[in-house]
């Protein structure tokens, strides 16, 4: 099976590729079309801000590719982001193939922004969660999140519910940084190599 | 819900896990990958990863165990320790670190605080503050693992650092630090009242009670402690039920 990272100034890219040998899956890291498109697994990682993120896709006009892909993509953090239609991060329109807003939590007494830490997961649906327990911990570092949307397959709560992962067709996004989520996060890496369906 | 953390602190000199009682005397504590991936095994929520080796090969190595911690730890770390600019910063998030921690180097050039986030996100930079309760009852800034005064008073230059772009601040009490006698609630409190961002209290954790206590008066959203871990005197699994038995929100 061929796994490709995308390459773009995205910064997790490395924990990512450690994550996947550490359940023994070995990526290549690439910003090369063909490659992308002959891949049978995409990840498509990110840490940082949103429009940076973006101008470096739309640099290496990764911007038109990945909505086209249809081979299995995970998005992950602002991965995920960048597939939605748009985000109040520094107003970055997306990707569009999840047709929903990413908003910044607001600042209130008690919900400290940026969200950093384990917080549970559950609603949890499609095989992406195959052997994942409901209310499982993963590893959250964002200030933007996800509005509940028809492709929400799992929730966290955070001042109130939103996305903690989307899924459409053959794509697939998580808000946590699954890589960096311990034994859960390993599993639902493991979930996406192993992806048969699209259901 | 979002849980409290639970952070072991690995003192790194040459490559080895060294832990300081009140930044004086070192000890020897293990090798730092080793150690790291055992608590986080363990139960730790996250680990930090201070370097102290004050050589010019530095930057390279501290790279290189970055890499070694993040291809063997399955869970968040931050290095901090030296780190004074995109450069090193970039060098180290490549290498797998997810946040660096920043001191000195800050205060000195706080412009450095807004470098950092503008470029990586605000997640990524951690603010660590040395603090100090003079006679005057007022916590000051300290530098330089403590070895330097200054006159800024720590809540005011933890909203400053906040207001750069800081995205967590990591609060260590010198008062407290080495004595297992307590965080400092009063201070960590102020933090994490005024402030937006999570705080890490560290400086003073010597039983179990005084996790709650940090948690529950002071309201920090992680703690940080180091010999009282790497000498199993407090073990995290236990540390862990006792929290939730206290209804404190932990990741189990």
């Amino acid at each position: 099976m061929k796994v490709v990272l995308l390459k773009y100034n995205a910064g997790n890219v490395q924990s990512v590729l450690y994550a996947l040998e550490r359940i023994g899956v070995d990526a290549v890291v690439t910003d090369d079309h063909d490659e992308i498109r002959s891949a049978d697994r995409v990840l498509f990682p990110g840490v940082g801000e949103a429009l940076s993120a973006m101008q470096s896709l739309q640099e290496k006009n990764l911007d038109k590719l990945i909505p086209e892909l249809k081979q299995p993509v995970l998005g992950i953090c602002v991965g995920l982001q960048l597939l939605c239609a748009h985000s109040e991060e520094r107003d970055t329109k997306g990707l569009g193939v999840f047709d929903v807003k990413v908003k910044r939590f607001s600042n209130r007494p008690n919900l400290k922004v940026p969200q950093i830490g384990w917080n549970a997961i559950y609603g949890l649906q499609s095989a992406l969660f195959k052997d994942v327990k409901e209310n499982s911990y993963i590893y959250y570092v964002h200030s933007y999140y996800a509005e509940l949307c028809p492709w929400t397959i799992a929730r966290s709560e955070y001042g109130m519910e939103y996305s903690a992962s989307l899924h459409k067709d053959n794509f697939y996004g998580v808000q946590f940084h699954t890589e960096k989520s311990a034994d859960a996060g390993e599993q639902i890496l493991r979930n996406f190599i192993n992806i048969t369906d699209r259901k | 819900m979002l849980t409290k953390r639970i952070i072991p602190c690995l003192d790194i000199k040459d490559g080895r896990t060294v832990k300081g009682t009140n930044f004086v005397d070192l000890r020897d504590a293990g090798d730092p990958v080793e150690l790291g991936a055992l608590y986080a095994k363990q139960g730790a929520d996250e680990l930090v990863f201070l370097d102290i080796t004050a050589t010019v090969e530095k930057r390279k190595t501290l790279a290189d165990l970055a890499k070694r911690i993040a291809r063997n730890v399955n869970i968040p770390f931050t290095v901090g320790g030296g780190v004074s600019s995109v450069e090193d910063a970039s060098v180290l998030l490549n290498s797998g670190a997810d946040k660096v921690s920043i001191n000195t180097a800050a205060f000195k050039n706080p412009g450095l605080i807004s470098e950092l986030a503008t470029a990586f996100g605000n997640q990524f930079v951690v603010l660590a503050i040395d603090t100090k309760k003079e006679e005057d009852g007022e916590w000051y800034v300290y530098l330089n693992g403590g070895r330097t005064k200054t006159p800024m008073r720590c809540l005011d230059w933890a909203k400053k650092g906040v207001e750069a772009g800081a995205g967590e601040i990591l609060l260590t009490s010198m008062n407290n630090d080495g004595t297992r006698a307590g965080f400092a609630i009063d201070i960590t409190k102020q933090l994490s009242d005024s402030l937006p961002v999570p705080v890490i209290a560290s400086g003073g954790g010597g039983t179990m009670q005084h996790f709650v206590d940090v948690f529950q008066n002071a309201g920090a959203d992680a703690a940080l402690a180091a010999s009282i871990f790497h000498f199993k005197e407090i073990d995290i699994p236990d540390l862990k039920k006792y929290l939730e038995q206290n209804n404190i929100r932990v990741r189990n």
